[in-house]
């Protein structure tokens, strides 16, 4: 694109410079492609979780359905998805609901492990004292299954950082991009600085999410860090 | 009261649990269910509140058919404590405590003004309140779960196994404490225990139930260990069962007790030679509380001029007068002097028992099992 002004191609400052605005609306838009999908994923999950845990015969087909989507590649959920939604290519719609079949297919199994590791003496003791069902999951299975929970999405989130990149490749507008821009311009040799500003953003916000998520787990679960006997 | 109306629990694949079970469960007395594992006193008791559905019959909660309320309901006015305390691990004490209070509509304070009096009245300082159940011991957990049972008043308890857990010395304290809270508070209780020596010590009535889900015997605890009704019942109960009888019958105030010769704490040993009897002096301190033996071998052979705690042997009981028959006998059977040691209710000395005359009160005091028996639980 640009050409070199003098001396050879621009390096990885110069690079930033002179993409900043494009760069920063990639980001944008790769973070709540990211952040979007975990979400609707969760909730998703939470119900096909507890009916996994609460009827044994369900876990089984669960687990395996969840298993053969998440080896469905990526690019061919994306390109597929317009012929079953009616969406446009580019949608980014698409990206949303491939990357939220993703997260269900890892959360749906991580609820109901969360949920069916709830101890047996707490579960009984809870319906002893005259918790309704639905009480009992919403005020003590559910915020038990919390950690658990939160590690499934820990690596949901970050899986999908990494996923939401590859649509670039299909011109989803997003930090992929920049993965493609790099190759475009390596046609004269290596072309590194795109490359690399894609990946340490890549990382950084994969390591920004699942810092959310564990900060989010933190307040959540106080009883965890005050275990030791005084 | 609580009533089992011919109750029969049958699982699926034909194991009958319990098997035509009538029991009474009076109002305000303790109702032990023991008997081996697989015997159904769990089932039953799980009947009670539901967690456990009868196959056929009923059981009433004065006079009232359990399945007619809904189970969270019928629940809530159950107080239920089991072996690993159940609490709830992302709640504090307070909020564990405050649980059916809250499920009822209380509003929070006046739940965690409630929690915080019941922590108190289970021998729990207030500063635990905020602490989550993994930052307790075993036994104050079961404390707490005790209070969250008691918080919203239940008129009937339910206790599966609540001691079995926790270490002899805890389990003691606790059974301790079980028995002050309830001549206190008067609960309809139904405790279940595989330990045949709880059940005698905690229970107003005891039903020993066997494998099968049947009813070996229904009495109350002395007249369970002087007649049991069959083989079955008299091998459970146990060998020492004529000795632990004892445990039902108090210490005349008439004791026949000798005097004796005692020295206390920081007096000279020179004193303690001259007052030896059998080669033993007992040593009390300055309120005249024994304190324990001292031996001819110690007194001879000590380096200091005075008697001190660290010189005494201390493998006798006490007897008291206010205790029983059996702590008594115990304490004349411990003592290394071969004379038990009595004191009156505030651990003075009152005086030394031997066996023999032990054995004499234990007669002339009609404190055989079969008298025992014909006496029945007031004894």
């Amino acid at each position: 694109m640009n050409a070199a002004a003098g001396g050879g191609p621009p390096g990885v400052v110069e690079y930033v410079t002179s993409h900043h605005a494009e760069i920063l609306s990639w980001l944008w838009s790769h973070t709540w492609l990211s952040v979007v999908p975990v979400l609707i994923g969760l909730v998703v999950s939470l119900p096909l979780g507890y009916l996994a845990a609460r009827h044994r015969w369900v876990y089984p087909p669960l687990v395996t359905v969840g298993g053969l989507l998440y080896t469905i590649p990526s690019l061919a959920l994306f390109v597929v998805m317009p012929s079953i939604l009616g969406t446009r290519i580019l949608d980014p719609v698409n990206v949303v609901v491939a990357l939220s079949v993703y997260t269900v297919a890892l959360l749906a199994r991580v609820v109901a492990d969360a949920l069916g590791a709830v101890p047996e003496d707490v579960a009984q003791a809870a319906t002893a004292m005259g918790y309704t069902s639905p009480q009992r999951l919403l005020k003590v299975d559910l915020p038990l299954a919390v950690p658990v929970i939160t590690a499934g999405l820990r690596v949901a989130v970050v899986a999908n950082v990494s996923l939401v990149a590859i649509a670039g490749t299909i011109g989803v507008p997003e930090l992929g991009q920049l993965f493609t821009n790099g190759f475009q311009l390596s046609s004269d040799g290596p072309y590194y600085p795109p490359i690399v500003v894609g990946v340490v953003l890549c990382v950084a916000l994969a390591l920004v999410l699942d810092l959310v998520v564990v900060v989010v787990d933190r307040a959540l679960t106080p009883w965890l860090r005050k275990g030791a006997r005084t | 009261m609580i009533t089992f109306e011919s109750v029969t629990k049958r699982y699926p694949g034909g194991t009958v649990a319990v098997d035509q079970l009538d029991l009474e469960a009076p109002t305000g007395k303790t109702t032990v269910l023991v008997g081996p594992s697989g015997c159904g006193k769990t089932t039953s008791l799980r009947m009670i509140n539901r967690m456990i559905e009868p196959t056929s019959g009923r059981v009433l909660i004065d006079g009232a058919d359990t399945s007619a309320v809904s189970p969270a309901r019928l629940r809530r006015g159950i107080g239920y404590v089991i072996q690993h305390s159940g609490l709830l691990p992302h709640r504090t004490v307070v909020d564990n405590i405050a649980t059916v209070p809250l499920l009822l509509g209380v509003d929070r304070r006046t739940a965690r003004a409630r929690s915080l009096e019941l922590l108190e009245r289970v021998g729990l300082p207030q500063e635990m309140a905020k602490r989550y159940p993994a930052q307790l011991s075993g036994g104050q957990q079961q404390r707490v779960g005790v209070a969250r049972a008691l918080a919203a008043d239940p008129p009937v308890m339910l206790m599966d196994e609540p001691f079995s857990a926790v270490d002899p010395v805890v389990r003691e304290q606790l059974q301790n404490e079980f028995l002050r809270l309830q001549s206190d508070l008067g609960k309809t209780i139904v405790f279940v225990t595989h330990d045949i020596d709880e059940a005698v010590k905690l229970g107003d009535q005891i039903a020993v139930m066997r494998v099968g889900g049947t009813l070996a015997q229904v009495a109350g605890p002395s007249e369970l260990l002087a007649r049991p009704v069959d083989a079955f019942v008299a091998g459970f109960v146990g060998r020492d069962r004529g000795y632990r009888a004892l445990g039902f019958t108090t210490v005349p105030s008439s004791v026949p007790v000798e005097r004796e010769e005692t020295v206390r704490l920081g007096e000279s040993l020179t004193t303690a030679r001259d007052r030896l009897a059998h080669g033993w002096v007992l040593v009390v301190d300055a309120e005249d509380r024994p304190q324990g033996w001292l031996s001819e071998h110690s007194v001879r052979s000590a380096r200091d001029d005075l008697v001190t705690p660290d010189a005494l042997n201390l493998g006798g009981t006490l007897a008291t007068v206010r205790g029983s028959l059996r702590e008594l006998l115990d304490a004349a059977l411990s003592s290394p002097s071969g004379r038990g040691v009595v004191t009156d209710g505030q651990g003075h000395l009152l005086g030394t028992i031997s066996p023999a005359a032990a054995v004499r009160l234990i007669e002339e005091h009609g404190s055989t099992a079969a008298d025992a028996a014909g006496r029945g639980e007031t004894a």
